[in-house]
């Protein structure tokens, strides 16, 4: 194959989609990019019918007319908090169809293909079947029908590497061996690296998710892009090759904003203490000790705050308090209160779920702030109010050396003057390291659902008002 | 094009891809991430050529199949991103 009108027009789309990732570096045009992507993967669908004289086969419109009807209930019906297993679902979906089109190219032609085709082939079918797999794990701990803890079993480390270097030895030989072991091989191939898929998947804990959906996102481009090998096809080697682009600065960012190494990551360890052994430093004083009614009343801190920084974390989300969060930003904002959010990077089961959840309830961008941004910011703060967080603002991660958040950058809400903290218990995060902030002085402690604890808040703060404006 | 060149393809697709996609904000990596989700439905190139010139029955149908992941693929990934884009507004 020589490069022809194909490659051509090939080369402008992917150029029309890196024109629409550019956009998507700006908030206002984002929109604008996303949709120039789409219209471009239309132009290459036409262009690939019209290459292949297929335009008039009937049977691959009703297949596109049947992923697409799918493909749109589920874009329309999700629910924002629901959108890390709608993503994992749709990595898996793209894992699959790659291992689906290695494996039919392998069945149909692999006689004449070169060994370089052939190797590709193999290649896809892993990588596409182990994100197929893998993603449905994922899919499953993130909805709960599959146990979010960690799975771990001893020996899982030796179990890994036979299974890679029997699905090496084995792709290997199907890359020089006749049409039919091929056939045969390539589906040992498939059920093996389905197995690793699952096996990958399961020792990754529910709040390490953020990590496997970004490498999954990664597995389905790369998936995509080794397929394109196989099949000779530069759009999906180009395209495929960006998305795992994409898939892996996401991993990197998450595991930095965690501060765990990918390696911990992928076997579940974590050097965690368990729950249950004495951690964090001696300033956190045991729970039950500590005074429940402080003299600081919460609604009358946030009614006088002329500053308010709010810190949501997956609490917030699970307690479906938005809407709340919503009430109480337009109420102290209407008092003349300058009221921002922090969001820290692993805010959420995905990177960037929290942004979306306060959009989702009308949060206007600009007041959801990152945490380079916002951390110097609390020292001038009346109020920092966080809901439903505790790892990213344990003090600890700078002082508690020999704990598993010890490093992780965090929320300085510390520093703030006043701290009201509305958190369903004071147990420690998923990290199991004590949250020394709860000790502080200047710290109130609502325990408690935080939509129930917000809605106590509103009306207090509210008739604070109707009070002060009474006489 | 020979495997060469589509080696270079992909050096150079995955260098660019992560000059431009270091630029996109936090804010809005979800709907990056859903929106690399409908690129990866790229393979439905693949899917339609190996369903439509497939002369066995097997590996044709393999080849539909392709089609209706990837196309869930292209249309959800596009779709729920455009939804979510669009829910980010301006206080302004």
């Amino acid at each position: 194959m020589t490069f022809g009108i194909y490659e051509i027009a090939g080369i402008a789309v992917i150029l029309a989609v890196l024109a629409g990732i550019r956009l998507l570096s700006s908030v206002k045009r984002a929109a604008l990019g996303n949709r120039l992507g789409a219209v471009a993967m239309l132009a290459a669908i036409a262009l690939v019918l019209w290459h292949n004289g297929i335009v008039d086969s009937t049977t691959l419109y009703i297949a596109m007319g049947a992923g697409a009807l799918v493909g749109a209930l589920l874009a329309f019906r999700v629910r924002m908090i629901r959108m890390p297993q709608m993503v994992a679902l749709l990595n898996g979906l793209g894992g699959g169809a790659s291992l689906l089109v290695a494996l039919s190219v392998i069945l149909e032609s692999h006689d004449t293909m070169e060994l370089s085709a052939r190797l590709s082939g193999q290649l896809a079918l892993v990588i596409g079947a182990v994100t197929l797999s893998g993603s449905l794990v994922a899919a499953g701990k993130l909805e709960g029908t599959l146990p979010q803890r960690p799975v771990r079993f001893r020996g899982a480390g030796a179990v890994s590497i036979a299974l890679l270097a029997a699905l090496g030895a084995l792709a290997a030989y199907a890359t020089f061996a006749d049409a039919q072991a091929a056939a045969v091989i390539s589906f040992v191939v498939l059920a093996l690296a389905l197995g690793f898929g699952v096996h990958f998947t399961l020792p990754i804990g529910g709040a390490d998710m953020p990590v496997a959906i970004s490498l999954l996102n990664s597995y389905s481009g790369l998936a995509a892009s080794i397929c394109g090998f196989a099949i000779n096809d530069i759009l999906l080697v180009s395209i495929g090759a960006v998305v795992g682009a994409a898939g892996l600065i996401l991993t990197r960012i998450m595991c930095r904003a965690m501060n765990r190494s990918l390696a911990d990551v992928l076997t579940g360890s974590t050097g965690r203490p368990s729950a249950s052994s004495p951690s964090g430093q001696a300033a956190g004083a045991p729970a039950a000790a500590r005074d429940e009614a402080r003299e600081t009343d919460p609604a009358a801190v946030l009614a006088s705050a002329a500053s308010v920084i709010i810190i949501p974390g997956y609490g917030m989300a699970l307690a479906q308090a938005q809407t709340q969060v919503r009430e109480l930003y337009d109420l102290l904002e209407a008092r003349g209160a300058n009221v921002r959010f922090a969001i820290h990077p692993v805010a959420g089961r995905m990177p960037g779920h929290m942004n979306v959840l306060l959009a989702e309830v009308d949060i206007p961008y600009e007041r959801l702030v990152e945490m380079e941004s916002i951390n110097s910011e609390f020292a001038a703060t009346d109020a920092a109010l966080i809901i439903g967080a505790c790892d990213v603002v344990n003090p600890a991660a700078n002082s508690a050396e020999g704990t598993p958040i010890y490093g992780m950058p965090v929320l300085r809400a510390e520093d703030a003057r006043n701290i009201i903290v509305c958190n369903m218990n004071r147990k420690p995060g998923y990290s199991g390291v004590e949250n020394t902030l709860y000790g502080r002085p200047n710290v109130c402690f609502i325990e408690g659902n935080a939509a129930e604890t917000l809605t106590g808040l509103i009306e207090r703060i509210g008739k604070d008002a109707a009070g002060a404006a009474a006489p | 094009m020979g495997f060469l060149a589509l080696v270079g393809v992909f050096l150079i697709s995955a260098a660019v891809g992560y000059r431009l996609i270091s630029n996109v904000p936090s804010l809005l990596h979800t709907p990056l991430m859903s929106g690399m989700n409908a690129l990866s439905g790229v393979t439905v190139l693949g899917a339609l050529v190996a369903a439509a010139l497939a002369l066995r029955s097997g590996s044709r149908a393999l080849g539909i199949a392709a089609i209706v992941l990837a196309t869930v693929n292209v249309v959800g990934g596009f779709l729920v991103t455009d939804r979510m884009l669009r829910m980010f507004k301006s206080g302004k």
